[in-house]
């Protein structure tokens, strides 16, 4: 155990298409957590519209009173104008810190203002991470399939001042597609997609024909079917280590994030920790990509911990 | 509008010369590409070799070096583009920003191409290539409709180059983790999607079972076609039902669109498929060329031959062909 001086806790934006109460309650709940720093905004499906972006705005505004850092997350995968064109709104807020989740918003940031590199900008060496922090990059999330080693060849070279942040918690995000695959499973069309995947707060699993729990469909996105956890890290954070962040889930991401702050202040064991996370991973928990092995593996098990 | 097809060796680079390929595209025999596959691509004698014949009959070669690099092994890649600059190859074709800022550092006359494992599907993307590293073109992913390229096209300030034949990728090209989330290896890392050494077949029960490192990816009769398990073409559950969530098994083919494509201002057509025998290069090649041809001569009357669809459509995965995302109804 440590006392981890600095290692702050991060929330991701959410994932799922949620309905704009819950979506409020959700954030009402978080402003009272531990977490440091909230991600907002809709980075999956541009249709989705629960939120409208004053209410992102307004939820910022609040969170940001309540003492967290507020970043506006872009959308992953740009395919109208329509859609480039909300995320240049984003980039021009002028009042929130913006993470670039594509090239498009880094090229709508580069010179202006500084900014985030999102998991999937494709960071994948430190002379990519030098040029992006050339052009106004302060703080980058490493992509998901990267490893611990990985993770230690960047610090090597890492340019002053610029913070490291880690998927630490929830579904891994594999891919997006043109594709949305919950409308396919409603043998529905995306342009008429009747908004189904309101239906699957956690996602939509997708199992094996041997019922294995495989992956998870949000949309034009597929997840892991299982939970990523690095929290056996926040006993002894490798150095460079700056953020982890958690991806919010329907249920129970208060208590993910009361758990992580309790195992970071020392205040609680990983076992008794380990024990209370596990019913918050439906599918089990994996951390194969951090030890360098295939994604879905799991270290331990002891629940990834 | 240029035809650019794939060579995994020699013999497909002839094949693609002689068939009419305007312009063809290979890789060296390491991770630095994205066919990283065993006895695939090109060592120096064979590099040497296939410039001199493409070069013979006026035909481009393009070098991919379009996986990315981590830390410690940056000096392959540098490597790569540095023997590829030093043949004269026409183009590089690149993914990774820290390359591309390399080559165009190093080598500032050579002609880079944004690789589609770069991921940029807007002109802002694109434009972002094109101001730091002066890229001269864009191969765009799968995963924009006709209108949309129109747009990407109206609006880029580099000439786009779109997909027109060949297995197809249904996730965003350069951002897909469903190889290594399984096997540990994927296009980014390791050059490989859903790479050989992870595959086993078996039979159980008079049944043909496909694994990818464990997982089973599609159990067929034996009298079925089991196809190679690549995740997004499997059989899995879903609500209760069983089938192809993610995608069939089937082959992009865009020759029933291909006149909107050259009016719209595509700049190239690619084929996939640098995996592939020579014989199937050489029929593919063959058919688009007649097809682009027919389409320059007179699109507003063309019409694709049967003759075409029903080659390419024999050579294609699950022997049916799709126009994926350009058409919406399949999105």
């Amino acid at each position: 155990m440590t006392t981890s001086t600095g290692l702050r806790l991060s929330l991701g934006p959410i994932q799922y298409h949620w309905p704009k109460e819950k979506m409020l309650d959700f954030y009402r709940v978080i402003e009272a957590t531990p977490v440091d720093i909230v991600y907002l905004g809709e980075t999956v499906c541009s249709k989705r519209r629960s939120f409208r972006h004053r209410d992102w705005i307004e939820v910022a505004e609040r969170l940001q009173a309540a003492g967290k850092e507020v970043v506006l997350s872009t959308l992953a995968l740009l395919e109208a104008n329509s859609e480039l064109g909300y995320v240049r709104r984003l980039c021009e807020n002028g009042t929130f810190t913006v993470e670039a989740n594509d090239m498009s918003a880094v090229q709508l940031l580069a010179g202006k203002t500084h900014f985030v590199g999102g998991a999937s900008l494709n960071i994948y060496n430190p002379r990519t991470l030098r040029k992006l922090v050339s052009l106004g990059l302060t703080r980058w999330v490493m992509p998901v399939e990267l490893s611990q080693g990985v993770f230690a060849g960047f610090q090597e070279e890492m340019p002053a001042g610029i913070e490291s942040e880690l998927f630490a918690w929830g579904r891994l995000p594999l891919a997006y597609s043109a594709r949305c695959y919950t409308a396919r499973a409603h043998k529905l069309p995306k342009d008429a997609c009747e908004f189904c995947c309101i239906d699957y707060p956690d996602g939509l699993m997708l199992s094996t024909r041997e019922d294995e729990r495989f992956l998870v469909f949000n949309g034009i996105q597929t997840q892991s079917a299982k939970t990523h956890s690095l929290a056996r890290e926040l006993r002894d954070p490798v150095p460079g280590m700056d953020i982890l962040r958690i991806s919010p889930q329907p249920e129970n991401t208060e208590r993910v994030i009361a758990l992580f702050d309790q195992i970071r202040a020392g205040a609680l064991s990983v076992d008794d920790a380990s024990q209370e996370l596990e019913p918050f991973a439906a599918a089990g928990f994996c951390d194969g990509y951090w030890h360098s092995d295939a994604g879905m593996r799991s270290s331990s098990d002891a629940a990834g911990l | 509008m240029e035809l650019v097809c794939p060579a995994g060796n020699l013999a497909s680079l002839k094949a693609a010369v002689d068939n009419g390929a305007d312009a063809v595209y290979i890789g060296f025999k390491n991770e630095t590409n994205a066919r990283h596959f065993a006895g695939l691509n090109f060592d120096d004698r064979q590099i040497t070799q296939g410039l001199a014949y493409a070069r013979d009959r006026a035909t481009r070669v393009y070098v991919a070096i379009n996986t990315y690099p981590q830390p410690g092994n940056f000096a392959t890649w540098e490597r790569a583009v540095d023997q590829a600059a030093e043949y004269g190859v026409d183009a590089l074709i690149l993914a990774d920003i820290g390359v591309m800022d390399y080559a165009a550092e190093k080598w500032p006359e050579l002609r880079l191409h944004l690789s589609v494992q770069g991921s940029a599907t807007s002109h802002e993307a694109v434009r972002f290539y094109s101001e730091r590293f002066d890229i001269k073109r864009a191969v765009i992913p799968r995963v924009l409709s006709v209108q949309q390229v129109a747009a990407l096209v109206d609006n880029s300030p580099v000439p786009i180059e779109v997909f027109g034949f060949g297995s197809l990728c249904v996730m965003v090209e350069g951002r897909c983790y469903l190889s290594s989330y399984v096997t540990g290896q994927g296009p980014n890392t390791f050059g490989a999607c859903s790479p050989a050494s992870f595959v086993r077949w078996s039979e159980v029960d008079s049944q043909l079972e496909t694994r990818l490192n464990g997982v089973l990816i599609d159990r067929v009769d034996k009298d079925e076609n089991a196809g190679y398990p690549t995740i997004c073409k499997g059989r899995f559950k879903v609500n209760r039902e069983t089938g192809y969530a993610i995608e069939e098994p089937t082959s992009l083919n865009t020759l029933p669109i291909l006149p909107e494509l050259l009016k719209i201002g595509v700049a190239a057509i690619k084929v996939e498929g640098r995996q592939r025998s020579p014989a199937y290069v050489a029929k593919v090649t063959r058919v688009l060329r007649a097809a682009i041809n027919a389409c320059l001569d007179d699109p507003e009357n063309f019409v694709p031959d049967q003759s075409w669809l029903s080659q390419l459509t024999s050579l294609s995965e699950g022997v049916q062909t799709t126009l994926g995302a350009y058409q919406r109804e399949w999105q």
